[in-house]
């Protein structure tokens, strides 16, 4: 029975003598590998030449502020839940009066961590936000860590910048190469 | 003072002394590249780019890999040999590093009218002496498994023991044709009878090809590492080794392979030997005078036989990562069954040719006459019934 176009023979006939003496698969064995010394190396060697990566990667986490720079996040816990690392922690807190110009909702995060050696960059935090604002931006990788101290992000690693406020753009393959360089 | 001043000067022993260290150097040197080139000879060919973060090119490797090895804990099981374990890996590094010691790696120097070879010894008994150091090389290996105290690193000692003492037969004899060829052991004069192209490799093309295969197996390179065969014997005669003593083992492994380069060069290759020698060397005397040019034309060849040693090398790698490792039964078919009575049919055709007053002519009728009988022979076996297909 065939399935597949694929399936090679196998020739099980008995060696010849001049087969059996190991030398003319030998050669070709030899050829084979010299041909892959002399070809292309297809290595991206990182640190210098960075690839493309899509306008859709995920990386850094970002805590969005709106238009009027205030934290979009009300602490609904929905992205802990949806996280299948377990990596996301947050402690809520009541907005009281006069702090309307920092968060937009009546109860925001007053604490919100996410330990980066649990976290898979599955994006679900993004999915599961009702507010819009966790997201994984596409522009920029969590640092290597030196120290076990440094694994956890605070709030002051995560949330936005409003003066460098974060856009999904660079759609187009040419824009994206900026980005990284 | 002065009339020991003056001994040293007009004795050989300084640039006897000199020359040894420097062929010291260059072995060391060679050795501790040879880990460099061998690693990224594999990534070429596996596609990949090898070490490239230690300096240029990963050229300060080896001294990352030197630096590694020797802050590493120097560990002795309890159960080992003390001294046994200690002296295994000095006696491979010594008996390595003392086999080239008869190898010429050029023509001579004159110095002060004197005409100094660029060899660190000049014996009449050269091959012999090299056989001699090779085989007692087996002893470091022997001692380093056993007195490790471990199943697996006796088994890896009692293979290397078996595997060199069968293909040093097969090897011995291959060379022995050489030898009824030239009527000397003296390797000087073995690569000075190669002078102008006329170079072995025509004449004992079998005898190479056995020379060869032999060679890999004496330096337990793939696919004849079966002394360290890691998928079996986990890291087989040095398993309880680590830090330098562990460097060394693998150290030695690479001088051996500097060495049989060295030696197969010599043998086959004509040496320092190069085509148009005679012509440079003329045009080197009458440029610069009859001693700078000799000298300069000396160089030359010593160039010649260092890019025949390190093609060798690389040839040693590229076997290394195309084939796998041979199973132990058909290592020892191989040398028993294959090489052996290859050797001797060599051997039989040589002293015909040399006989019949053709050599060159001889042998090769000789070869393809015996390639005719082989086959002849094979086609005629007794086939078996019911013969398993491909077994």
């Amino acid at each position: 029975m065939q399935l597949t176009n694929r399936a090679k023979k196998t020739d099980k006939s008995e060696l010849s003598l001049f087969e059996r003496s190991y030398l003319p698969s030998l050669a070709t064995g030899l050829g084979i590998t010299i041909k892959h010394f002399f070809q292309a190396k297809p290595t991206i060697e990182y640190p210098e030449q960075k690839r493309y990566l899509g306008p859709v990667f995920r990386g850094h986490h970002i805590l969005k502020r709106d238009e009027e720079g205030r934290e979009r996040c009300t602490a609904c816990g929905l992205c802990a839940v949806a996280c299948p690392a377990e990596a996301i922690s947050m402690v809520a807190q009541e907005r009281v009066k006069g702090e309307e110009h920092l968060y937009r909702e009546e109860k925001y995060a007053a604490v919100y961590e996410i330990n980066m050696l649990r976290c898979i960059f599955c994006g679900l935090c993004e999915e599961a936000c009702p507010k819009q604002a966790v997201y994984l931006r596409h522009d920029k990788f969590v640092p290597v860590f030196t120290d076990r101290s440094d694994v956890i992000y605070g709030k002051d690693q995560l949330v936005e910048d409003m003066n460098q406020r974060y856009q999904r753009d660079a759609w187009t393959k040419e824009d994206a190469m900026k980005l990284w360089k | 003072m002065s009339s020991f001043v003056q001994w040293l000067t007009e004795s050989m022993f300084l640039w006897k002394a000199l020359i040894i260290i420097v062929i010291f150097a260059i072995t060391l040197g060679i050795a501790a590249y040879s880990t460099w080139a061998e690693r990224k000879v594999a990534a070429y060919i596996q596609d990949r780019r090898g070490p490239n973060r230690a300096g240029w090119g990963g050229l300060l490797q080896p001294l990352a890999d030197a630096g590694k090895m020797f802050f590493k804990e120097d560990f002795i099981p309890a159960q080992a040999d003390k001294w046994l374990f200690i002296l295994g890996p000095c006696l491979s590094m010594f008996t390595a590093l003392m086999s080239s010691a008869v190898v010429p790696f050029g023509n001579s120097f004159i110095i002060g009218g004197k005409e100094v070879f660029v060899q660190a010894i000049e014996i009449n008994i050269g091959i012999l002496y090299v056989f001699g150091v090779v085989s007692l090389g087996v002893y470091g290996v022997m001692i380093g498994g056993w007195a490790s105290n471990n199943k697996f690193s006796l088994l890896g000692a009692i293979r290397a023991a078996s595997q060199n003492i069968s293909y040093e037969l097969a090897m011995g004899m291959s060379i022995i044709a050489i030898l009824m060829m030239s009527g000397t052991l003296s390797l000087r004069e073995i690569v000075a009878q190669q002078h102008g192209g006329n170079w072995n490799i025509f004449y004992q093309p079998l005898g190479f090809l056995i020379f060869t295969v032999c060679a890999f197996a004496e330096c337990n390179r793939t696919p004849f590492d079966l002394p360290e065969c890691e998928t079996e014997l986990v890291g087989g005669y040095h398993t309880e080794y680590s830090s330098m003593k562990l460097g060394f083992y693998l150290f030695a492994e690479y001088i051996n392979m500097f060495a049989s380069s060295a030696v197969t060069a010599c043998l086959f290759f004509g040496g320092y030997n190069y085509p148009g020698m005679d012509f440079v060397e003329s045009q080197l005397i009458s440029a610069l005078g009859a001693n700078v040019g000799h000298n300069v034309a000396t160089l030359v060849g010593i160039g010649s036989m260092f890019t025949k040693i390190l093609f060798g090398i690389f040839f040693f790698m590229w076997v290394r990562w195309t084939v796998p490792r041979f199973r132990y039964d058909q290592l020892m078919n191989l040398g028993w069954k294959g090489l052996i009575p290859l050797a001797v049919g060599n051997l039989v055709i040589t002293a015909g040719a040399i006989l019949s007053g053709y050599k060159l002519v001889g042998i090769w009728v000789g070869l393809v006459l015996m390639v005719v009988l082989i086959s002849v022979g094979w086609s005629m076996r007794p086939k078996k019934k019911n013969a398993i297909m491909g077994a």
